[in-house]
């Protein structure tokens, strides 16, 4: 397995979305190549990270004002 | 004598459901509840495209207005919530056509870019490497960081990666094919982590560590 190839299914090794077989190849791919097995931890790293910090806080006061008018323009609308 | 249920029968009816059958009925304290349910997911999909938080707050609004207005047209053939986000998606694209009055807006702009697609910065990170941030300064860095993404992947990798659409929902709220939605996402992600290496790299010559003890709890 090269380096390109291994890029293509980086995506489907994340997701678990591979192949048993495949995944072996691709673990034995990142076990010898020290630079793809940095891609694959920091590219999980980064979508964790995204998924566990909120970086568009909503917070409560605002909510309440949004939740508010949006309640009361569909109590118009009906 | 036993009465025999029927299994095949039973319907699972997901929870979405039986509160627009009720708000469909004139209950509108059910659409309070949905309301309340995907307030914050629609307010951040709205800031991810717009990238404008006064117009996120309107979007929001809009989304969800008309949404209700909508609602007879929503028939069940995806989830509830795939059905909002993509009016969601749908009036954050038309609020930002508005600003840039004139110029057509899609989510097909500025995807030439090669940048991230071949891994260049190959350091490896930090374990941890939010710990050495406060909350605040990580924030801006994950807002900086993929606020500079082209429109095209930003709002692949929001749906996939942050709300958690799957990459057929996704394909259908944008209008893509798969392989569209698959190469944008790796394009995305790759850039994303091309970017962050910069902040969280492991620093030369740094000991290992554990961050608990490199820096002091604040």
């Amino acid at each position: 397995m090269t380096c390109t190839e291994f890029l293509t299914l980086l995506d489907d090794m994340i997701d678990d979305s591979i192949a048993a077989e495949t995944r072996a190849e691709v673990e034995k791919h990142m076990h010898k190549c020290g630079h793809c097995e940095v891609i694959f931890n920091t590219t999980r790293k980064t979508i964790e990270i995204y998924r566990s910090h909120e970086i568009y806080d909503l917070p409560n006061d605002l909510r309440n004002r949004l939740h508010a008018a949006i309640m009361a323009r569909c109590k118009k609308g009906c | 004598m036993t009465t025999i249920q029927s299994i095949a029968g039973e319907n699972e009816q997901h929870p979405d459901v039986a509160l627009v059958e009720r708000v469909r009925a004139g209950d509108v304290s059910a659409y309070d509840t949905l309301v309340r349910k995907y307030e914050r997911q629609l307010f951040r999909i709205a800031q991810h495209i717009t990238q404008n938080r006064e117009d996120a707050e309107d979007v929001m609004q809009d989304a969800f207005l008309k949404a209700y207005e909508k609602l007879d047209q929503f028939q069940g053939n995806s989830k509830f919530y795939t059905w909002l986000v993509r009016i969601a998606v749908n009036e954050s694209l038309m609020r930002l056509r508005k600003r840039r009055t004139g110029k057509m807006v899609s989510i097909d702009e500025d995807l030439e870019t090669e940048e991230g697609s071949v891994p260049r910065d190959l350091a490896d990170w930090a374990p941890d490497p939010e710990q050495n941030y406060n909350q605040a300064e990580l924030a801006e860095i994950l807002r900086k960081t993929i606020q500079g993404l082209p429109q095209g992947f930003r709002v692949v990798f929001a749906l996939r990666d942050v709300e958690g659409l799957s990459t057929e929902e996704t394909a259908e709220t944008l209008g893509l094919s798969i392989p569209a939605v698959k190469s944008r996402l790796l394009r995305a992600r790759l850039q994303l982590r091309e970017r962050l290496t910069r902040y969280f790299r492991k620093k030369a010559g740094s000991k290992e560590l554990a961050p608990a003890e490199a820096r002091p709890a604040k």
